[in-house]
């Protein structure tokens, strides 16, 4: 095997800047749930792909697919790009990833493959979250939806827990080994976060429905309306399926609890999105649901949520939409694009301020939140620099709304309802490097057993799981031994 | 993209504002138990909204509902006939009435409240207690699930605020008298109006009976994933859906729970006049 990385020498006429990815005004974006960025144009595509060098991993030389906790060969649909084969780039990426159109847009990739990219060294990396966006989005405009080719059947039988993407990935990967696969989902659509949290502005319904229905196409049988460990349990479902994947997720909102937190007009992050988004509140009265802003939103968190709510609240038509975050810039734990383009749109940002109290009105509505100024003190375990009340320097801020975006928990109802499933001290799941549980047969992974993560790292950790699904349903069928779980649980 | 999946196999108007529909949903109807509830979105547009099972049958495969038809979605389900479908159904939820031998169960249900007493009763009279039911009601011809209760109660009260049947009164002057009289009572279990649950464990409280009180917070999932249903309990929150809907009465801020349901009534007006209009 070649190591030595036997790429062209840097060109030197490298473009250095990505193809600008056209977007909607912020202006006119506010008024509106349309997607913000629009989508580039196939020529577009084919210059950003030209940027690419079709560097070679080794051993001592990291590129931009070590950088996919999915494993896409990015070069060779890169490759593929740049001479316009556009079918048979999308078919690389499908080989690997099966929601290419969500990920193209919500993928953290500057931390992940463009973070790696050898053109990043000095220039900015190639595109390859928007080339994956475009191929997924070319795909679902121009090629015909038959039904998707599957091996013949294992004669085996899976059941998913939860249609985010870690249970979809898992279901797309044993679908197309051969296995029959069923899902079973609480809520009345699937895509978990995808559908009820990231807003239609970032991610429009109707894609995710298209990569669900892809899946469906695989011959994936999906039961909405099925929630886990009440209509049926885990261990009720064992008897006919001959393996398990648990996807629930961590969907638990966090709360300050602080005195006033329940005033009419405080919420969780989740709340509110599940409002607008699932429920498509932002069309009411078109759509049942309601929702209110009221003209000062303030959102309480740093996070992609708390950017997410913030960004929603002036689409909703709210005259100032605050984030109050204890820390400062540098330490927004949201991704850099989002924090832009809540910034581009007006957002205010109170960095720095912790809230303290809600002050209510006679009616019980919440009129006022009291915060208090922090500064940054010494660093903390996870080596972020602690922030430290300033005696005094208490202030209110008036406002209709407040929402609680301060984090999420792991769902607790399905290992309550598995006695022997064994779970670490944040409620987690625990489980192995290959995603098994303490119990046999039983595998779990996403938010519900790494707590509250990305899309792209759920979705690695559907990867690893159908692999050990796939050996274990078709060869070998040892499972660790109980001492590896009982340490796992106790271990974070 | 999504059938209407879920089939009316009955409809029937038990007052001119309570619709009673029988459901196909055998797996629901399979593990449902007394004091459980489900969330129905009737179309693709509407709101998920929870509803009390009144009913469930293994054997038939199916579930019963009654809805007081107060707002947009509830007069919907209000126009559904025999044959059309349900959009979304999801159940079993929350926890089940906790059942358990105590001796003398008062059972107290006002308005719509009655439809939701019925299974309960019936599960407090199959674990052995003495059942004593008090039913309540505007006026006679709004008394509904009176054949039902009647069947399972040892001791039987009917009231109408304007006294066209029964006692002429409260429900609450019947407990009252009860308690006044020193009637032996191991439980109160009510299910109604927030303000009857409110003055009934008041009632109680310095009695120290025990009392559960069925809550109606409003849900947006009903699985405890938004804190929508959230009520505050010995000034501890929870969320109705996943820790209740019943809870110990003596516990729960009732104020905090008649504000919140208040939350979105401008927006319920709007929602039902645009219906209106449409029809
Ligand atoms: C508002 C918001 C914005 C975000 N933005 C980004 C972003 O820009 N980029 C990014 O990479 N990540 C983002 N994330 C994080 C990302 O969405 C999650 O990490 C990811 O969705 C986790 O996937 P999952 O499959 O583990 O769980 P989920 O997406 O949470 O899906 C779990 C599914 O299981 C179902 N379920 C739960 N309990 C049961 C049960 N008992 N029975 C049946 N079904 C059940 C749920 O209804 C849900 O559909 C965001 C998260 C939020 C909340
Ligand atoms: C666990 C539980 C069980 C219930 N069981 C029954 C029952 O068996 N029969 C019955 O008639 N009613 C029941 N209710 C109340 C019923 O859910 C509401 O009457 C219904 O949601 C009203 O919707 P609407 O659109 O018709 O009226 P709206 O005009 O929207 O609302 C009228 C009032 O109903 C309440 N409400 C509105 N939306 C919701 C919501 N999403 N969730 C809960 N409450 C809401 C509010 O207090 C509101 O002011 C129950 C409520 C809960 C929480
Ligand atoms: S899935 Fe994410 S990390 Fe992988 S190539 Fe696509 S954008 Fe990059
Ligand atoms: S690292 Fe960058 S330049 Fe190299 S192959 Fe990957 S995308 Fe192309
Ligand atoms: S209704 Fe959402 S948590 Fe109870």
């Amino acid at each position: 095997m070649a190591d030595e990385p036997q790429q062209p020498k840097q060109p030197k006429k490298i473009v250095p800047k990505k193809y600008p990815m056209p977007e909607q005004d912020p202006k006119e974006r506010i008024r509106n749930f349309n997607e913000v960025p629009i989508g580039q144009e196939a020529q577009t595509a084919i210059l950003e792909a030209q940027r690419c060098l079709q560097c070679k991993r080794g051993p001592n030389r990291k590129v931009c697919m070590d950088g996919c906790p999915v494993e896409i060969d990015i070069p060779v649909f890169i490759k593929q790009v740049q001479e316009g084969n556009f079918e048979e780039a999308i078919r690389i990426i499908r080989q690997k990833q099966n929601l290419p159109a969500v990920c193209g847009r919500v993928c953290p990739y500057e931390n992940q493959c463009e973070g790696l990219c050898v053109v990043g060294k000095k220039n900015e990396p190639v595109g390859i979250g928007r080339l994956e966006r475009f191929l997924a989005d070319w795909e679902r405009k121009e090629m015909k939806k038959g039904k998707v080719e599957v091996p013949p059947p294992t004669g085996k039988q899976v059941a998913v827990v939860g249609a985010g993407p870690a249970g979809l990935t898992v279901a797309g990967d044993l679908a197309k080994l051969g296995h029959k696969i069923t899902i079973f989902e609480a809520l009345q659509y699937c895509g978990g976060v995808l559908v009820y949290g990231i807003p239609e502005f970032r991610l429009p319904k109707e894609i995710v429905h298209a990569e669900v229905d892809y899946i469906r196409r695989m011959g994936v049988d999906i039961k909405n309306d099925f929630v886990v460990g009440k209509l049926e349990t885990v261990d009720e479902l064992m008897r006919d399926y001959d393996a398990v994947f648990v996807a629930t997720g961590a969907g638990l909102p966090d709360w300050t609890n602080l005195k006033g937190e329940n005033l009419n007009g405080i919420m969780s992050a989740n709340e509110f999105l599940t409002r607008v988004n699932l429920m498509k509140a932002f069309k009411f009265p078109e759509y049942d649901t309601p929702i209110r802003a009221g003209e000062r939103v303030v959102t309480i968190g740093g996070g992609n949520v708390a950017m997410d709510c913030a960004r929603t609240s002036l689409r909703l038509g709210c005259k100032e939409s605050v984030i109050l975050y204890r820390r400062s810039d540098a330490e927004l734990p949201a991704r850099r694009e989002e924090v832009h383009h809540a910034q581009q749109e007006g957002v205010r940002f109170e960095l720095l301020a912790a809230p303290v109290e809600f002050i209510g009105d006679d009616c019980g509505n919440v009129k006022q939140v009291k915060a208090i100024r922090m500064q940054l003190g010494e660093p903390d375990a996870s080596g972020r620099r602690r922030p430290v009340k300033i005696p005094g320097s208490e202030f209110l801020i008036d406002a209709q709304t407040v929402l609680i975006a301060i984090g999420q928990s792991p769902n607790p109802l399905v290992p309550m309802t598995t006695p022997d499933l064994k779970t670490t001290k944040e409620g987690t799941i625990a489980v192995d490097e290959e995603g098994r549980t303490s119990k046999k047969a039983v595998w779990a992974g996403g938010d519900i057993a790494s707590g509250a993560a990305t899309v792209i790292l759920a979705m690695g950790d559907g990867k690893k799981a159908a692999k050990s699904m796939h050996r274990y349903l078709t060869q070998d069928q040892s499972w660790p031994a109980p001492e590896v779980f009982e340490k796992l649980s106790c271990e974070m | 993209m999504r059938a209407k999946m879920y089939e009316i196999v009955k409809a029937e108007k038990l007052t001119p504002d309570v619709i009673k529909l029988e459901i196909k949903a055998p797996q629901i109807a399979k593990k449902a138990k007394a004091g459980q509830f489900i969330m129905v979105t009737p179309t693709e547009h509407g709101e998920r909204i929870p509803l009390t099972m009144a009913d469930f049958s293994p054997e038939k495969g199916t579930i019963t509902i009654a809805a007081l038809e107060i707002g947009k979605t509830t007069k919907e389900l209000g126009t559904l006939k025999a044959g059309d479908k349900v959009f979304s159904l999801v159940g079993p939820l929350g926890l089940p009435t906790h059942l358990h031998n105590f001796g003398n169960v008062v059972s107290i249900g006002g308005g719509i409240g009655l439809a939701l007493m019925y299974p309960v009763v019936r599960a407090f009279r199959q674990s052995g207690n003495h059942t004593i039911n008090i039913i309540g009601a505007k006026n006679e011809k709004l008394l509904i699930y009176e054949d039902e209760i009647k069947t399972v109660s040892d001791e039987f009260y009917v009231c109408t605020d304007d006294g066209s049947k029964g006692h002429h009164g409260f429900v609450s002057d019947v407990l009252k008298k009860m308690i006044a009289e020193n009637k032996k009572i191991d439980l109160v279990y009510a299910v109604g109006p927030i303000i009857m649950m409110k003055v009934i464990a008041n009632i109680t409280k310095p009695h120290n009976i025990k009392t559960i009180v069925s809550l109606n917070p409003i849900m947006v999932d009903g699985t405890g994933m938004c804190g929508s249903c959230r009520v505050i309990i010995s000034g501890e929150t929870k969320f109705g859906c996943v820790d209740g809907p019943e809870f110990d009465g003596h516990a729960v801020d009732f104020d905090n729970l008649t504000a919140r349901n208040r939350r979105y009534m401008p927006e319920e007006a709007v929602s039902l006049k645009k219906w209106q209009g449409a029809k």
